[in-house]
């Protein structure tokens, strides 16, 4: 079945698949479609769920955390300063083993007060060891969710499903709805081993001093390395079924490139417009989206980008005294290589600034006419 | 003979618990009546360490360890796990110190109490951040000495009313206990399971360590917290009816629960008028609400 609908609903759908038993939430824009959608859905019945209305977005994923701990699959969603609240209990949910999935919907921090899309809010998470998945597309969105659901409980760790504030959380597109049947069976119900039950008490999470810590720690580092291979494997089986492939990246007209760009949600969808305008012209450029962010595709983007000429990377982020942060995430993963090839780490769309085809072309063929990257960030389109 | 305190124990020996310590008494009773059939989360408090260290535990129900300010929320979610698994009649117990209730987890327990989540919270008040080495929290009376309000310039403002809190939510049950009268606090326990909705104990809970007493002088303590009426026993059903469990109509002085405590050694005797009087104070007003027209007395020596 198809149907046009927002990014924002597709979260909400995807959770409804999904079958979610447990969700809470607690409302910020942009997110609010996700959370009213889905108490429409549970009032009416289409959906057998718990949704625990909580007063602050701390107290939603903390209740998450509880109602999974016992065995229920669960939901929430939120977005900027909500996901800030979250952020100790996100790495709670990680500690404890939590396979939470989490929509965020990326908003730039305050202040100033604003609502408008950049990816400093969920890359501010990038230590806590859940699992990022950045969306281009509704029906990725969609597709995520469920996906996140079968890789986040093999490995028991919590997943954060992205997508951009308004450029594509109230964008509405076409969505293929997969058959729920398919759905229940690429997706069994969530049983872990280890739960919080009375016929079998076991304490989570006591107190651990520094014989017991590291060997946690590491194998938290263990199972979100396992995940790689799961949500190659998953996406591959998704694939199979519903007829829509996913992995850790996207490959788009990169076979003979000599320019790679590097990007990620809405701007690299933006970007296959750019690059096959440019192929037009002849120019030998393709586009490499990074789907994953944790865990990093690491062994992706050396086998992809070792060799090549030149790199541009898009980052709508900055990390404050260092630069854009997938730019920093590509280099650390070419280090230590042979023939790494230079690269151009742009930072742009700040704050919801748009990004076109025009921007992204700008981008491309500054790079192409550069010898070398004169500076770790160059600002595209600051006004200073 | 008939017990008046039920047989099975489901707090083990080995915890790690101080001396005399009242908190573990009160889980030892709460949990006596809960049973097994329950699961507890405990936020950052002194039972966060007294369970014992991994991969050890010292209860024989599950046990979730979380943040300082979710032991409410935790709760919540637990218990709509439990409810869409179809586990209804498993209890869920949050169990919290006073920092972690009257403090930083007021925000949770407020929302679980609105929304009146099937939760039982139980709070065990021994009046200051003890297991971080007692720094005073909006539980610690006006007086106390701890170690951020210093004998110079000791706690002047007096413990929040959290059992008042509490009745403004109009929650089904709310009520205080000692660990000396551990048949009414097991009553009450057995009351807040009977009941649906949020569920609040407050317990008053010696700690030799944090107020300098005797570690063998805790239940005589949590006896004269009562006797004074420094630390009522009663209840309040829906936010409205209160009942006053042990009335008492001829107080002892104040100053003989305060004077076995260090953390009141430093107090000249126009503060203990002073805390005398506003303990008769708030006793006479809970007299009235709970109906009763006479008024304490305090028996002279």
């Amino acid at each position: 079945m198809k149907q046009v609908i927002m990014g924002n609903h597709a979260l909400s759908y995807g959770a409804m698949i999904s079958r979610v038993q447990v969700i809470a939430a607690y409302p910020i824009t942009p997110q609010t479609k996700v959370v009213e959608l889905l108490s429409e859905i549970c009032a009416d019945g289409r959906l057998d769920a718990e949704f625990i209305k909580v007063e602050s977005e701390h107290s939603a994923l903390a209740a998450c955390c509880g109602a999974s701990a016992v065995g229920a699959r669960t939901f929430t969603a939120t977005s900027a300063q909500g996901l800030a609240l979250m952020h100790e209990m996100i790495h709670w949910a990680v500690g404890a083993r939590l396979p939470i999935v989490l929509g965020n919907i990326n908003r730039a921090m305050g202040p100033p007060w604003t609502i408008w899309t950049d990816q400093n809010d969920s890359l501010s998470e990038r230590d806590t060891g859940c699992l990022q998945f950045y969306a281009q597309s509704n029906q990725e969105v969609l597709d995520t969710v469920v996906q996140a659901y079968k890789v986040s409980e093999q490995v028991l760790l919590p997943s954060m499903v992205v997508l951009d504030a308004f450029t594509l959380s109230h964008t509405s597109e076409v969505v293929d709805f997969p058959d729920q049947k398919l759905v229940d069976e690429y997706l069994p119900p969530f049983n872990p081993k280890y739960k919080l039950d009375p016929k079998e008490p076991h304490t989570f999470g006591g107190l651990t001093g520094p014989d017991g810590y590291f060997e946690l720690r590491y194998k938290i580092e263990e199972a979100i390395q396992d995940a790689k291979g799961l949500i190659k494997e998953t996406g591959k089986e998704f694939g199979e079924v519903f007829g829509r492939e996913y992995g850790m990246v996207e490959k788009y007209r990169m076979d003979d490139a000599d320019l790679v760009l590097v990007a990620s949600s809405t701007i690299a969808s933006t970007a296959h417009v750019a690059i096959d305008e440019l192929r037009e012209e002849g120019k030998k450029v393709g586009l490499l989206r990074v789907r994953v962010f944790r865990p990093f595709p690491s062994e992706e983007i050396r086998e992809l980008l070792l060799g090549r000429k030149k790199i541009a990377i898009i980052d709508r982020n900055i990390s404050f005294g260092h630069g854009g942060i997938f730019a920093q995430e590509v280099k650390s993963a070419l280090f230590n290589c042979k023939d790494s090839p230079l690269l151009w780490g742009y930072v742009t769309g700040i704050g919801g600034r748009d990004v076109t085809v025009e921007d992204i072309k700008e981008i491309i063929n500054d790079t192409m006419q550069s010898d070398k990257p004169e500076k770790d960030i160059l600002w595209k389109g600051v006004r200073v | 003979m008939k017990l008046s305190i039920p047989e099975q124990e489901l707090v083990m020996s080995g915890h790690l618990a101080c001396q005399g310590c009242g908190a573990t008494l009160c889980m030892r009773y709460a949990l006596k009546e809960l049973g097994q059939n329950t699961i507890l989360d405990i936020p950052a408090c002194c039972w966060s360490v007294i369970d014992g260290p991994f991969p050890h535990t010292s209860v024989k129900v599950p046990l979730f360890h979380t943040a300082f300010e979710t032991a409410a929320c935790v709760a919540s979610g637990i218990r709509a796990g439990l409810d869409i698994l179809g586990r209804k009649e498993t209890n869920v117990v949050a169990w919290a110190g006073d920092g972690g209730t009257f403090d930083i987890g007021i925000q949770a327990l407020s929302g679980a109490a609105e929304r009146n989540d099937n939760i039982i919270y139980i709070c065990y008040d021994n009046e200051a951040y003890m297991n971080t080495g007692i720094q005073r929290s909006s539980a610690t009376p006006y007086g106390a000495w701890t170690t951020t309000t210093p004998v110079k310039h000791f706690k002047k403002m007096p413990k929040k009313d959290m059992m008042g809190i509490m009745a403004a939510h109009r929650i089904p049950y709310a009520a205080t206990a000692s660990v000396a009268y551990p048949e009414d606090f097991i009553r009450k326990v057995k009351k807040a399971k009977e009941l649906k909705g949020t569920k609040f104990l407050h317990i008053i809970s010696p700690c030799p360590a944090g107020w300098k007493s005797l570690p063998e002088e805790t239940i005589k303590l949590a006896k004269l917290a009562v006797s004074t009426c420094y630390f009522p026993i009663y209840e309040i059903e829906n936010g409205e009816k209160y009942t006053v469990n042990k009335v008492i109509k001829n107080a002892r002085p104040v100053k003989e629960f305060l004077s076995r405590q260090g953390r009141f050694r430093h107090l000249r005797e126009e503060d203990i008028a002073k805390i005398q009087e506003n303990v008769i104070g708030f006793y006479n007003e809970l007299l009235k609400k709970a109906g009763i027209e006479e008024e304490v007395s305090v028996k002279t020596e």
